[in-house]
């Protein structure tokens, strides 16, 4: 099973918007003009002014390379680490070669591809300081991250199951058994690795699994309709990420309400991108019910940490009816994932 | 030992059936008899009062109203049945309980805490409406009227005005009125999002404010008065209250 492994975290491309980022390259930048100027003039002087000169060439191609890197920042995400580096420093060596014919005295092809060179260089060995920067500190982040994020489950539907089965026991034992065979799964990829995709047939199988357990307390009250035919099975998915918005489904849409309540659970491939939608009624009197946010927000980072700006995750309220619905790539195989 | 009637209200059917065999479980230490079910918190406002039952077991977490607010709509019946409230995890509400010393159970229940917890509330009184209050903290859906063996619930966003009337409180909605016994102060602390007073003995469903009138009466001084909506009578707005309801008429563009 492919799995989101730390390497995932690592090749990627620093973030051209992130502040942090530019501020590091303005530095590096000029701190290597500083160096070679001091190498380059014997006297202190000479060097301050010898830099003070090279910075008024070097500033404004810094500030293009910046600004273009900014634009493209997207474009360059979506492409494959290796791909992604090869690009940003082929820009680099291309808009200097260009700056120098455009702005410089010197419009020789010699000098032209000595300021090539030295862009190249340079943008090869900030691509290289960015990757150490991230192996040395995303890991870890982002597995706690993950794994405070997923380990959330409602206390109140735990309690409530365990009540049910235990009313259970002596009536049905056989359901009663069934019903703690579902409970354990669930548990289970819950205490599973979160760094993991999993399958969308296990998270369909997960979703059954709790809608087993939560009919069994609601009994006529939750009725959920399954649109699963064009679901593409072996898409991947992160874990966790459609179980819980049905528990929010029935949690707020069936659970306070009267009469009984339709979920809709609908999961379709359109082309190259996977659907999961999840309806449910909306409840006047359940605006104030809290958490509903939380896990959403939780949901929404899962799908950033998994899928970066490539999924999407919208609620909508129309006609009477709450509406979650994920829009993500569909992948088979984890891209970044050598195994 | 006399046989203890028992009310079950929860929306779960495996959660009721659970608490009926836990009763009979016990039955040779706290002999009981089932005497009714809801399983919705309105339900058990409306059965309740006509079941004799001597202790509520009650699901704080119920579609159509939850259990706090059933049990303070109940607390007003004369021969009331002591409550004790059942939740699967509540932190909010246990705290609430432990500080106004009401009775709970955590689902799911043991057999013996049960035992313990009907014994106690067969020897003791149902919890008063003010203990009741406490513990809720939050506004009511509904107020009620009690009658002897009915409680009528008029919803709070019916009402159009509330006014003190000696020992009573005048309820008014389009349709009607009702008599209840609350104080209109805490009334007016309870709904302060929902009502404004206009007088030392009235409040007014800021909703159904549709304007103001000048009343110059012969012999009074001339003063200000709320029209409302659906309703032909006019109230009178204080002196005292008239410049903060002069802003909110302004705000809305009224008058």
């Amino acid at each position: 099973m492919p799995s989101i492994r730390q390497n995932t975290f690592l090749d990627l491309l620093p973030d051209f918007r992130n502040l942090g980022v530019i501020a590091r390259i303005l530095v590096a930048v000029n701190a290597t003009a500083l160096a070679a100027a001091v190498y380059a003039v014997p006297n202190m002087r000479g060097s301050v002014e010898r830099f003070i000169e090279d910075a008024a060439f070097l500033e404004p191609l810094l500030f293009i390379e910046i600004a273009t890197l900014f634009a493209l920042s997207r474009q360059l995400g979506r492409l494959s680490y290796p791909v992604g580096c090869t690009l940003v420093v082929a820009l680099a060596a291309a808009l200097a070669a260009i700056y120098q014919a455009v702005v410089s005295s010197l419009q020789s092809p010699a000098a032209m591809a000595r300021s090539a060179l030295f862009a190249a260089l340079l943008a090869a060995a900030l691509l290289g300081y960015f990757r150490l920067l991230v192996k040395a500190f995303s890991p870890a982040l982002a597995e706690a991250r993950l794994q405070a994020l997923q380990s959330r489950i409602r206390p109140h539907f735990l309690f409530n199951s365990l009540n049910a089965v235990l009313a259970l026991i002596r009536r049905d034992p056989k359901r009663a058994e069934r019903t703690l065979e579902d409970l354990a799964d669930l548990f289970r990829s819950l205490v599973s690795d979160a760094r993991r995709f999993v399958r969308l047939s296990d998270e369909i199988a997960l979703l059954e699994r709790y809608a087993e357990i939560e009919q069994l307390r609601l009994g006529e009250r939750l009725r959920i309709t399954w649109e699963l035919d064009a679901a593409p099975s072996d898409a991947l998915l992160p874990p966790l990420v459609l179980q819980p918005l049905l528990e929010n489904a029935v949690y707020h849409g069936v659970e306070p309400a009267t009469e009984p309540g339709d979920v809709l659970v609908r999961i379709e491939r359109r082309g190259d991108r996977v659907i999961a939608r999840i309806e449910n009624a909306l409840i006047e009197a359940e605006a104030e019910r809290a958490g509903n946010r939380m896990a959403l927000d939780n949901i929404r980072e899962r799908l950033a940490l998994f899928f970066d700006a490539e999924a999407r995750m919208n609620t909508r309220t129309d006609a009477g009816r709450y509406r979650v619905e994920i829009d993500m790539p569909y992948l088979t195989r984890a891209r970044t994932a050598e195994g | 030992m006399s046989v203890l009637r028992v009310f079950i209200a929860d929306d779960e059917a495996p959660a009721r059936e659970r608490l009926k065999e836990l009763l009979l479980d016990i039955a040779h230490e706290v002999p009981t008899e089932v005497v009714g079910e809801a399983r919705q918190g309105l339900e058990a406002v409306e059965l309740v009062p006509g079941s004799s039952a001597q202790v509520l077991l009650l699901d704080i977490e119920m579609p159509g109203m939850r259990g706090l607010e059933v049990a303070r709509h109940l607390a007003g019946l004369e021969n009331g049945p002591a409550v004790v409230f059942i939740t699967a995890h509540d932190k909010h509400a246990v705290e609430a309980f432990e500080l106004s010393a009401l009775d709970y159970l955590l689902k799911p229940v043991r057999a013996q805490r049960l035992a313990a917890a009907l014994k106690k509330a067969a020897a003791g009184r149902p919890p008063d409406g003010e203990q009741l209050a406490q513990a809720h903290g939050d506004a009511r859906e509904y107020l009620s009227v009690t009658e002897r063996h009915r409680i009528v619930l008029v919803p709070v966003r019916d009402i159009v005005f509330l006014r003190a009337e000696q020992k009573y409180v005048t309820l008014r909605t389009k349709a009607r009125s009702h008599l209840i016994e609350e104080a209109l102060i805490a009334l007016e602390h309870e709904f302060e999002k929902r009502f404004v007073r206009i007088h030392r003995n009235c409040l007014v469903a800021r909703g159904a404010i549709r304007g103001f009138e000048r009343a110059a009466p012969s012999n009074e001084e001339p003063h200000w008065m709320v029209v409302l909506d659906g309703i032909e009578e006019r109230l009178p707005v204080s002196r005292r209250q008239w410049p903060m309801l002069r802003e909110l008429a302004e705000a809305r563009n009224l008058k």
